[in-house]
């Protein structure tokens, strides 16, 4: 036997800073999209992992829909403080002000009106790169996406013209306007996700362990009751002990009854979970190409 | 299921290879399936499916082609990345379509695989389709393959019918480099030997299809001998606390490299010792391939992305004259005389491909001569020059450092994936010039 030998995590997390440095040294203006999301935390770790002792090379950018959990913003803020790292904010509310961004008659949730801001956001700082922390275990229009997820001048995707990814080398080139997206945690499961927040001891906001919450039930999953969303006449508002496995948009995050309280738990409740982890995520259930319909449009 | 202890699983990739009829979605199905791998709304979804369809049988093909054009199709067209996870390993399947028309996507696949799983049906034998999917596994350098004799269950389960198929694969296995392969017969539709042993095949004493992705030894696949890292990134902190911190970041492409140790920076020639090893604020006595880490040298010379660092005792090659087996990607066939960029770790130079040696038939797996044109989805042999110096080992020596990718400068589009053979005449290594300051 050889002592030689990686464990699953850290080859996926070889391979995650790897991407990383490539992206700081292949692109002159790239971002990190950090939204205080487990996804998005662990990039941050892999982030300091690839470029310490030195400052991060890139700002972290975050599209607040206005329909952030507020312990995620508060997180985040402190967060990007702690590193040290630039963050840019750019919100739902301004695109729809400015009329970048318009909303569907009867559309709740503001995952979808994500996309013009983001896109927004990298034309005004003229980003050519932006990182994201999903992975192609979520959902099956994500399994053939690539590290370098190449999208046009309009910040589309076209599955027919991603470039093939050979060994560890990716190919940046573009022309201006142009933009890559790119993934460093592609090769990641849910599980990896949380044994590495495990082993490096990450810390995370407190919604994504049990806590007391006023939830009702509709469309088949517990939804979070707040200001934005108030119960309506016929629904009972129920008081549970909740988590969230994954987080978007308040309006469409279904929480999940849990008595989790450490990472140890969740692993655990994880390993024995029968439902997939965006099963909560009412956005893709609108159809069975949902998700490849918003990545077509320009959605992380 | 018990909780696999994450210190010490690792995971292994391999690539499938095969078409709508040949059971290749029914056997990842059921790997994903007899796992635990399917998730109830991810059934649920399938089961929506199907019934949209009339009421049929779940369709497994659902669950891997995931855009929309291929489940109109019902084709795979892309490169679909799988996971799933036994308390033993993790594994990540690169399945990928098996028509001819799609060799650029099962040498995608195959590039980062350990193994290869070759399906073959009973009832057929060894077909081209196997023959092209076990071709292009070794013309990769995948180090093992598995061949799954599949559909048992409609040859009665016959023993001289497993030992046949096995002697013509065997009878065409001498033309490939192909260093471990093994057979398992199965029914992927009635789940023998796939996760279960089968009762339906007494004779065969091997390993499931799963037990034996679970147990094939993968820790050497790796080059650990020649120590390679391309320098990706220089880390200067520039601040007062880090004032002299210069730190070469890279992932170790092969070999190991210990503290201390004398090593050479190509194509420079210049030399300098290891004087610490880290991972953030991990610092390691030693570090070998795969990691990525960040290396400080005890000497102040000139390094930047693009140059590698290497162990004296074996020495890549420094060349601008090139060899090498070339798959294209693209529907602009290879124009020789034209310049392209090739981009090989961190290093981008151009390139002019002067001469195609030869093109594989890969349905019949012979050289044809004196064609000079390489056109989407052709594998052959090229001879080409670059501007720069290439620091490299044969491919079949490193997978890691020996593989390079073509671009088009017009279009940047990737239009082409190619392996290293070791130059005719070895050119002289770069002389040992002691520049230490």
């Amino acid at each position: 036997m050889n002592k030689y030998k990686l464990t699953h995590l850290d080859y996926l997390e070889s391979e995650g800073i790897h991407v990383l440095r490539e992206v700081a040294a292949q692109f002159e203006r790239p971002t990190l999209m950090f939204s205080g999301g487990k996804d998005s935390i662990v990039m941050l770790r892999l982030a300091e992992k690839a470029f310490r002792p030195a400052r991060l090379p890139f700002p972290l950018l975050n599209v607040d829909t206005g329909h952030n959990f507020p312990e995620l913003n508060e997180f985040r803020d402190r967060r990007a403080k702690e590193l040290g790292a630039k963050l840019i904010v750019r919100t739902v509310e301004d695109a729809l002000n400015k009329g970048i961004a318009t909303q569907v008659a009867g559309e709740l949730s503001r995952n979808r009106l994500q996309i013009p801001t983001l896109l927004a956001a990298i034309e005004e700082f003229q980003f050519d790169a932006a990182l994201g922390g999903a992975r192609r275990d979520e959902e099956k229009a994500r399994a053939k996406e690539r590290f370098f997820s190449f999208r046009d001048e309009f910040g589309q995707w076209d599955p027919k013209k991603q470039r093939p990814e050979l060994w560890n080398i990716y190919n940046g080139r573009l022309i201006p306007g142009q933009h890559m997206r790119v993934f460093p945690l592609s090769n990641w499961t849910e599980m990896d996700v949380w044994e590495y927040i495990q082993r490096e001891k990450l810390e995370l906001p407190n919604i994504y362990f049990a806590h007391q919450r006023e939830v009702v039930r509709r469309g088949g999953q517990w939804l979070p009751v707040n200001d934005l969303q108030p119960p309506k006449a016929n629904e009972e508002v129920k008081t549970l002990q909740v988590r969230v496995r994954t987080i978007g948009d308040i309006m469409s995050t279904g929480c999940i009854e849990s008595e989790a309280t450490t990472v140890e738990h969740i692993i655990q409740e994880v390993s024995t979970a029968r439902v997939t982890e965006r099963g909560g995520r009412a956005d893709d259930k609108v159809s069975e190409s949902s998700m490849e319909d918003r990545k077509r449009e320009g959605y992380f | 299921m018990s909780n696999p202890d994450p210190k010490s699983i690792e995971l292994l990739r391999f690539t499938t290879a095969g078409s709508v009829d040949d059971g290749k979605s029914t056997l990842i199905g059921r790997l994903l399936h007899d796992s635990k791998s399917i998730f109830e709304d991810q059934w649920d979804a399938l089961q929506r499916s199907a019934d949209l369809a009339g009421g049929s049988d779940v369709n497994l093909a659902n669950l891997t082609d995931g855009l929309r054009s291929e489940r109109e199709q019902g084709i795979t067209i892309d490169v679909a990345y799988r996971y799933f996870a036994t308390p033993r390993r993790k594994f990540i399947i690169a399945d990928t379509p098996g028509h001819v028309q799609y060799t650029r996507n099962m040498v995608t696949g195959a590039s980062t695989a350990n193994l290869a799983l070759v399906l073959i049906d009973a009832r057929h034998g060894v077909v081209e389709q196997s023959k092209r999917h076990a071709y292009i596994s070794s013309l990769l350098g995948i180090p093992h393959m598995v061949v799954c004799i599949n559909k048992m269950d409609l040859v009665d389960y016959s023993e001289d019918r497993f030992r046949e198929i096995r002697e013509q694969f065997y009878a065409f296995v001498p033309r490939l480099d192909i260093r471990d392969v093994t057979f398992v017969p199965i029914s992927a539709l009635k789940g023998d030997n796939v996760v279960e042993e089968s009762k339906n095949m007494p004779w065969y004493h091997g390993p499931t299809l799963l037990g034996h992705l679970e147990d094939v030894y993968i820790a050497s696949d790796w080059n650990l001998k020649d120590f390679r890292m391309p320098v990706q990134y220089v880390i200067r902190p520039l601040t007062d606390e880090h004032h002299d911190f210069r730190g070469f970041a890279g992932q170790i492409t092969g070999g190991v490299v210990r503290k201390g140790e004398e090593v050479t920076v190509l194509p420079s020639g210049k030399r300098s010792a290891v004087k610490s090893i880290h991972i953030l604020d991990k610092e390691l006595d030693e570090a070998f391939s795969p990691q990525s880490v960040v290396i400080q040298l005890e000497d102040d010379i000139d390094i930047s992305r693009g140059d590698t660092l290497s162990s004296l005792d074996t020495l890549p090659y420094t060349t601008q004259d090139h060899d090498a087996n070339l798959c294209w990607m693209s529907e602009q066939p290879l124009t020789l005389g034209r310049k392209y960029i090739l981009k090989h770790g961190p290093n981008g130079t151009k390139v002019v491909f002067r001469e195609v040696v030869h093109t594989v038939d890969i349905e019949t797996l012979e050289e044809k001569h004196g064609t000079a044109v390489l056109g989407l989805n052709d594998i052959g042999r090229v001879k080409f020059k670059t501007m720069a110096p290439l620091v490299y080992d044969a491919y079949r020596k490193n997978r890691n450092f020996g593989g390079f990718v073509i671009i088009d400068e017009a279009s940047n589009e990737t239009v082409a994936a190619g392996m290293l053979r070791s130059p005719e005449k070895p050119a002289p290594v770069p002389e040992h010039k002691d520049y230490v300051i």
